[in-house]
């Protein structure tokens, strides 16, 4: 019977841990293994390939990789645009379905939460649709009452319009989290506050807002992870214009290396450097956000 | 949070590409000419990425009940590449491939082609020597050409009628010609110049006499910065930076709409490109008309390849005499070639471009009834490289990544080949290859 109860928890415990090996733990393990070696030529003629270990060579080389740097300068242009109005139209959207004497509550809910049910690279083939002159209503408009059409893929207005696709997938999805914290905020507190006179703007600001701290952390950090992992948007956009090129984002950069140059092994060493700085800025990011609700409090 | 799924599932795909035996300890294999019964029974898998090719394998599979051919569709280019380089790491490769032939060079040096030399020589007198090289590297056949995509100029008859415009018979005149276009009418173009497309410019260099890569005993030359390739650059170049041309990709939802409502006019491809334009300009349907590609001088007549694709054996498969007998079926049964041409591939094989398949033009193309008879007549004036390289796709990624953004800061485009040239040369060396030159 003892037997029987110790060994309960690790049964009930053993098909996430088997998960969490299988595809977590084993792939990062064999990444690293990968990172740490090389195609190289030996034989005459053509030159056959063949692995041997380079130790960090890999590293060395993804460190020096211009290209990779200049990659993440332009996701923390795309971040900062995207990053701040997608928590904010997040945050408005989940206040304004709130607020009492709002009608048409579900059917906005489920609007604004329907683009995040679309694929990203669905999505990024639909606007680009909207982005490419020749066939944008956009474009069509602007020219109907005499204007020239919008660029969407200038050297500026490519982040907005990546960052538009990006936000205009997620917000569903965080106000979602952030309404249904809102939901669970006991109405005595609200009914104590119009007592005491405070109005509805009063309310959303200096009660809903603190309340939702942790929630908003938990979206603010989605997000950050989101924007280091931006993929699909540039990827799906790049072939339909000359703006957007193969290394744009740190992730094409890497899939180049792996999938378009054949070099999985620097390909290996440049996506352990990208996850050891993604764990390292949500933990910064955590920390500054606990150090300053922890503020709040006090 | 949607971001994770491209992370966890690539990260999958290493760790399957992990798992499997490991096959690089038997290199020698792959070398070895194949032994066996090539009429014992089989179960062959077959990746490939042609549209509607399940109706030569079903051809192959009623003639052959004991040697089952299975298809596995795939997405094509480069991605094909890497995913079957992993499966033959993981030991779960197909017996047969489709590859094109630029990716080669880059199967061959990673180990993963079975050297077909002696299984196909009977079939080498059914090809023009030229296209037979495509497939051949330093005297050893690695796989059996399948379709060519030799280039020639697509134009709108009935626009070049209305305007009074004369199919150009040089690059000269087809720069003077498109001047020409934008002055008659501000909406129309005569063409794009698509910057994210590596092979169409290597079709337009082969043309102008370049050779990227030549191996000399063992070592690699690259002349990608060549006097040749400088010249359809600048050239391009010229036309992009002065408007007389668009500089936007081809394939995209604009490019369908301006092929299809007569923005675009003239259209540089290659045999194939009817099917795509019945895909994408339906209203074009019998106003399109196919004329060799402009010269880079009077009276030459020459062009290049763009596309077009072979049928290799992997080096990992256990059924190779009956995956080499199935690959040379493939490219010379007068039963496959006619399926083939019907399904839109142009066969490489010589008895192809001229059975009976081709003596009516495609639906598309009702405005030239002798369609396929020019095509021949061009096609054996088309000339590749000696050689692709064993980097290829760095070369190509490094133009598609350049020269787009060459264009939009409209500068000299001829510049780039040198960037290319020197990242090309850069990689052969880390990988370890002897360079000649630089």
């Amino acid at each position: 019977m003892t037997g029987r109860r110790t060994r309960a928890p690790y049964v009930m415990a053993a098909p996430a841990v088997i998960l969490f090996v299988v595809f977590i733990v084993v792939p990062i393990g064999y990444a690293v293994w990968l990172s740490l070696h090389a195609m190289r030529v030996s034989g005459a003629g053509l030159g056959i390939r063949a692995e041997v270990f380079v130790g960090l060579g890999n590293y060395l080389d993804a460190v020096k990789d211009t290209a990779l740097y200049e990659a993440i300068q332009r996701m923390l242009a795309y971040g900062v645009i995207m990053v701040p109005v997608t928590m904010g139209l997040a945050l408005l959207f989940a206040l304004l379905l709130d607020a009492p004497r709002v009608g048409g509550k579900r059917a906005s809910r489920i609007t604004i939460f329907l683009p995040y049910a679309v694929p990203g690279v669905i999505a990024s083939l639909l606007w680009g649709f909207i982005y490419l002159p020749a066939v944008s209503p956009i474009g069509a408009a602007f020219k109907a009452v005499g204007l020239d059409a919008p660029d969407f893929f200038g050297d500026v207005s490519v982040f907005f319009s990546v960052a538009n696709i990006a936000v205009w997938g997620s917000v569903g999805f965080n106000m979602v989290v952030l309404y249904t914290t809102l939901r669970a905020i006991p109405k005595e507190l609200y009914e104590a506050a119009r007592l005491d006179g405070a109005s509805e703007w009063r309310i959303a600001l200096r009660i809903k807002v603190p309340l939702l701290r942790p929630a908003l952390t938990m979206t603010s950090v989605f997000t950050l992870i989101g924007m280091l992992q931006v993929f699909s948007e540039p990827a799906t956009l790049r072939p339909m214009s000359n703006t957007i090129t193969q290394d744009w984002v740190p992730l094409m950069r890497i899939y180049q290396q792996a999938f378009v140059d054949n070099d999985t092994y620097l390909g290996a060493a440049s996506s352990v450097l990208l996850a050891g700085a993604t764990v390292l800025l949500s933990l910064a990011a955590l920390a500054v956000f606990r150090s300053r609700s922890a503020r709040s409090e006090r | 949070m949607r971001r994770r799924t491209f992370l966890v599932s690539s990260a999958a795909t290493l760790f399957l590409a992990g798992c499997g035996t490991d096959t690089s300890g038997g290199a020698a294999p792959a070398a070895s000419p194949i032994a066996g019964d090539e009429n014992a029974p089989a179960n062959l898998v077959f990746w490939s990425w042609a549209e509607n090719i399940q109706r030569v394998v079903d051809v192959w599979n009623q003639k052959n009940p004991t040697q089952k051919v299975t298809l596995s569709g795939q997405a094509a280019s480069d991605e094909l590449i890497a995913k079957f380089l992993t499966a033959v790491k993981a030991g779960n490769a197909p017996d047969v491939l489709q590859a094109e032939y630029q990716s080669l060079p880059t199967l061959i040096t990673n180990n993963a082609l079975q050297d077909l030399t002696s299984a196909v020589a009977p079939v080498k007198s059914a090809f023009p020597d030229g296209t037979w090289n495509l497939t051949s590297f330093g005297g050893t056949t690695y796989a059996v050409p399948a379709d060519v995509g030799p280039m020639m100029l697509f134009y709108r008859a009935d626009l070049f009628e209305e305007m009074g415009l004369e199919v150009p018979k040089t690059w000269e005149e087809f720069g003077a010609l498109a001047e020409t276009v934008r002055k008659k009418n501000a909406k129309r173009y005569l063409t794009t110049f698509s910057p994210g497309d590596a092979g169409w410019l290597a079709g337009f260099a082969q043309q102008a006499g370049a050779d990227w890569w030549t191996n000399e005993n063992g070592a690699w030359k690259v002349g990608i910065d060549d006097e040749a390739t400088r010249k359809v650059l600048g050239f391009w170049s010229g036309l992009v930076n002065s408007g007389a041309v668009l500089g936007d990709p081809m394939y995209t939802p604009q490019w369908n709409a301006q092929m299809n409502d007569g923005t675009i006019i003239a259209w540089p491809s290659a045999v194939w490109g009817t099917g795509v334009l019945a895909g994408v300009a339906p209203k074009g349907k019998g106003k399109w008309k196919m004329a060799p590609l402009p010269q880079w001088s009077a009276g030459e007549n020459v062009t290049g390849f763009w596309g077009g694709s072979s049928t290799a054996v992997s080096a990992t498969s256990k059924q190779k005499p009956q995956a080499a007998k199935f690959a040379r079926w493939l490219s010379t049964d007068p039963e496959a070639l006619k399926v083939l041409v019907e399904i839109g591939l142009y066969p490489a094989a010589t008895l192809g471009q001229t059975s009976g398949g081709l003596d009516a033009a495609p639906e598309y193309m009702t405005s030239q009834p002798d369609y396929y008879e020019s095509a021949s007549q061009i096609s054996k004036t088309a000339r590749g490289f000696s050689s692709w390289g064993p980097n290829t796709n760095v070369t190509y990624g490094k133009f598609e990544d350049l020269l787009p953004t060459a264009v939009k800061n409209k500068a000299d485009l001829a510049a780039v080949a040198t960037q290319v040239q020197q990242a090309s040369v850069a990689d052969l060396k880390k990988q370890g290859y002897q360079v000649v030159g630089g």
